[in-house]
C-alpha cells in the first residue's frame, strides 16, 4: 500500500521534473505581455506562433536547415562510424588503445578550446561560413558517439555469419544488405539517434564555423532570447525540442519492450 | 557428381608467422564422403575455407572436375561450407535461414518455399520453420544449417566438425542423418574432424592431414591396418613400437626374431603391433599350439575398459599394450607370467624416423 503510494508520488515528481520546465515556454509562446509578479499572462495571443510559422520569418527555413545539417552529419557519421566501430569491436590490433583514446578525445576536450583552430583550417579550405563546413565541424562531437555505439554492437557480432552468407551464395553487397545490416540495425539506429541529437543541439560550433551565415535553429532561438522576444523564443523553443521528444518517445517504446530491437541496441 | 582436386595448396597467416597449409595435394572422388582428419591446428579448417573461397591460397590450385575455381568468388564456386557452430542468421526464421541461398539466387518466394518445406521435413524440423533460431536446440540448429546448405544442391559440400558441438547422445543421430543424406544426394562431401573414431564411422575414405600436409589417404581400414608413417600410426592410437631390421621375411629386434607377413620392405624399420592382434594364452601355462611368434611376457597391469580389457605386458625391457576380451583377462593377475603370440597379421612395418 505504502509502496505503491510512494511509487505514484515518484512518478508524478518525475513527470513534473520533465514537463514543468516546458510549461513557461508554452505559456510564453501564447502570452501577450507577462510581467512579474503575475502567475499567468494577462492576455493571450497566437501572434508569436503566426510569426514563427510564417514563411517570411525564416524560422521554418532555419528548422529545415538544421534538419538537413543534422541528417547529413548523421549519415556521414554512420559512413565513418560503422567501419571504425567494426574495427574497434571485432579486431585486435596494435595501437587499439591509442585509436580509442583519439576517437574519445572530442568528448573530453571542451569545444571552445578547439573551435578557433578549426575555424582557421576551414577558412583556408574555403569551408568557413558554409553548410558543408558546419557539417564537418559537427562531425567532431558526433563521431565518437557513433563509433563507440557501433564498437559495442560489433563486439557482440559474430563475423562468421558473413562468411556463412558468402558461402551460401551471397555477393558482398547481398551479404551486407541481408545479413550484416539487419543484425547491426538496432544498434545503428541508436547511434544515429545520438548523432542526430548531438548535431541538432550544436550552438558553439555552428556559430564559430558558420560565422552567422549558417542560421540553425539554436542560433535563431538565441537571438530572440537575447533580444527579449520571450513569446517568439518560447514558440521556437517548443519547435526545437520536437525531435528530442520524438526520440524519447521511440526509445521509451523500445525500453517497454514493444520495440525490443532498439532496447537491444541500447544494451551496453 | 563432382571430383574435387587440390594441387600443392599453400596458405600461411602473416600474423601467426607460420604456414597453416603447406603444399596439400588431395583428390576427393566424385560422390564420395571423405573425411579430412587431423589433430587441432593441422590446417583442416583453413583448407576448408580455401576450398570454399573464404580465404585465398598463397599458391596451388583448386579444381572441380578439372576446372580451376581458384579465381572465383565464394558465391560462384558451387561449394558450400557448413561451419562447426551452426551460424544460423539470428534475424531470420528457420525457414528463411534454409531458404537464404535460394533467395540470394533470386528465386521467387513460392519456389523457395516449395524447396525448403520438404527439406525441413527431411531433417525432422517440420513445423519449426516459423521459429527463431534461438528457439531451437543445438541439434536442431545443426540440422537446420545442414538443410540450408543442401537446399542449394552444391557440387561440393564441406562440413566442418559437424558433430563436435553436439552432445554425445545426439552425435549418432546426426551422423546417421549426414550419411543417409549424402547417399541420397550423392553430393561430393568433405567432412573435417579431429576424431578418428568419427572419421572411421562416417567416411568412405579418410585423408589424414598432419602439420599442413597430406600424411595418408585411403579407406579407414587401409589407414588403420597399414599406416604409412609413424606419425599416422600414432595418430590412430598405435602404441607398440619396436625398432629393428627386416631381413628375408623376419624382423630382428629386442623381441628376438619375428615372422613377418609377406610383402613387406626390407631394412632397418620400426615394427608396430596392433594391440587387439596380440594373442594371450590364459590361464598361465595354457597350450600354445598353433601360435606364431610365441614369447613369454609378464603381466604388468590389467585395466577394465568395458567391452575390452587392456593388458600391459613386459617383455624384458619392452612394454607392449594388448587389448583382449574381458572374459579372457579375468583370470590375469599383475605379476603373472603368460605366453603370448604376435601373429604376423597383426604386425606392420613403418619407416623409422
Amino acid at each position: 500500500m505504502r509502496g505503491s503510494w510512494l511509487r505514484g508520488l515518484g512518478a508524478v515528481a518525475l513527470a513534473g521534473w520533465m514537463v514543468l520546465p516546458f510549461l513557461p515556454l508554452a505559456l510564453w509562446s501564447v502570452a501577450q505581455g507577462w510581467r512579474f509578479p503575475d502567475l499567468l499572462p494577462q492576455a493571450w495571443s497566437v501572434k508569436a506562433w503566426t510569426f514563427v510559422l510564417s514563411p517570411g520569418a525564416g524560422v521554418l527555413e532555419s528548422f529545415g536547415l538544421t534538419l538537413f545539417i543534422a541528417a547529413s552529419t548523421t549519415a556521414l557519421a554512420a559512413l565513418v562510424g560503422v567501419p571504425a566501430g567494426r574495427a574497434l569491436g571485432l579486431y585486435r590490433f596494435r595501437g587499439k588503445g591509442l585509436v580509442t583514446l583519439l576517437i574519445l578525445l572530442p568528448v573530453v576536450l571542451p569545444g571552445l578550446a578547439v573551435v578557433f583552430g578549426l575555424h582557421g583550417i576551414l577558412l583556408r579550405l574555403g569551408l568557413a561560413g558554409t553548410v558543408g563546413g558546419v557539417i564537418l565541424a559537427h562531425l567532431i562531437p558526433v563521431l565518437p558517439y557513433m563509433t563507440l555505439v557501433m564498437a559495442a554492437v560489433f563486439a557482440r557480432f559474430d563475423p562468421g555469419i558473413e562468411l556463412q552468407a558468402r558461402s551460401l551464395g551471397a555477393t558482398p553487397w547481398q551479404c551486407f544488405r541481408f545479413v550484416t545490416l539487419p543484425v547491426i540495425l538496432p544498434g545503428l539506429l541508436t547511434g544515429a539517434l545520438f548523432a542526430f541529437l548531438v548535431s541538432w543541439s550544436q550552438y558553439l560550433l555552428t556559430l564559430a564555423i558558420g560565422g552567422g551565415r549558417v542560421q540553425t535553429l539554436p542560433l535563431v532561438l538565441f537571438s530572440f532570447v537575447s533580444s527579449g522576444r520571450n513569446d517568439v523564443a518560447g514558440a521556437i523553443a517548443l519547435l526545437y525540442i520536437l525531435p528530442g521528444a520524438l526520440v524519447l518517445l521511440i526509445v521509451s517504446r523500445g525500453v517497454t519492450g514493444r520495440s525490443p530491437a532498439l532496447a537491444q541496441g541500447l544494451r551496453p | 557428381m563432382t571430383r574435387l582436386t587440390l594441387q600443392g595448396l599453400r596458405k600461411s597467416y602473416v600474423a601467426a608467422g607460420h604456414a597453416a597449409v603447406r603444399g596439400l595435394d588431395l583428390a576427393v572422388e566424385s560422390g564420395r564422403l571423405t573425411a579430412l582428419l587431423g589433430p587441432s591446428g593441422c590446417g583442416k579448417t583453413t583448407t576448408m575455407k580455401l576450398i570454399a573461397g573464404l580465404l585465398a591460397p598463397d599458391s596451388g590450385d583448386i579444381l572441380l572436375d578439372g576446372r580451376s575455381i581458384r579465381a572465383l568468388p565464394p558465391e560462384r564456386r558451387g561449394v558450400v561450407m557448413v561451419f562447426q557452430n551452426a551460424l544460423l542468421f539470428p534475424h531470420l526464421t528457420v525457414a528463411e535461414n534454409v531458404g537464404f541461398g535460394l533467395k540470394m539466387r533470386g528465386l521467387p518466394p513460392r519456389e523457395i518455399a516449395a524447396r525448403v518445406e520438404p527439406l525441413l521435413t527431411r531433417v525432422r524440423l517440420d513445423g519449426l520453420g516459423a521459429r527463431n533460431p534461438a528457439q531451437l536446440s543445438g541439434g536442431q540448429q545443426q540440422r537446420a544449417a545442414l538443410a540450408r546448405a543442401l537446399v542449394l544442391q552444391p557440387a561440393v559440400l564441406l562440413l566442418d566438425e559437424p558433430l563436435s558441438s553436439l552432445d554425445p547422445s545426439l552425435r549418432d543421430e546426426m551422423r546417421q542423418l549426414i550419411l543417409s543424406l549424402q547417399r541420397e544426394t550423392g553430393i561430393t562431401t568433405l567432412v573435417v574432424t579431429h576424431d578418428q573414431a568419427e572419421a572411421v564411422a562416417l567416411a568412405d575414405r579418410i585423408a589424414l592431414m598432419l602439420a599442413g600436409q597430406l600424411a595418408q589417404e585411403g579407406t579407414p581400414e587401409d589407414i588403420y591396418r597399414r599406416p604409412a608413417t609413424l606419425a599416422v600410426a600414432r595418430f590412430f592410437g598405435a602404441e607398440n613400437f619396436v625398432p629393428g631390421i627386416a631381413r628375408s621375411g623376419r624382423f630382428h629386434c629386442d623381441l628376438g626374431e619375428l615372422v613377418l607377413p609377406a610383402g613387406l620392405a626390407e631394412g632397418p624399420q620400426t615394427l608396430t603391433i596392433r594391440p587387439e592382434g596380440i594373442r594371450l594364452f590364459v590361464p598361465p601355462g595354457a597350450d600354445t599350439a598353433g601360435g606364431t611368434n610365441i614369447r613369454k611376457a609378464r603381466v604388468a597391469g590389467v585395466t577394465f575398459l568395458g567391452s575390452q580389457t587392456r593388458v600391459t605386458l613386459g617383455l624384458g625391457g619392452i612394454t607392449l599394450q594388448a587389448l583382449t576380451a574381458p572374459d579372457a583377462a579375468a583370470a590375469l593377475q599383475p605379476g603373472a607370467e603368460i605366453d603370448i603370440a604376435l601373429p604376423p597379421g597383426a604386425l606392420w612395418l613403418l619407416p623409422s624416423e
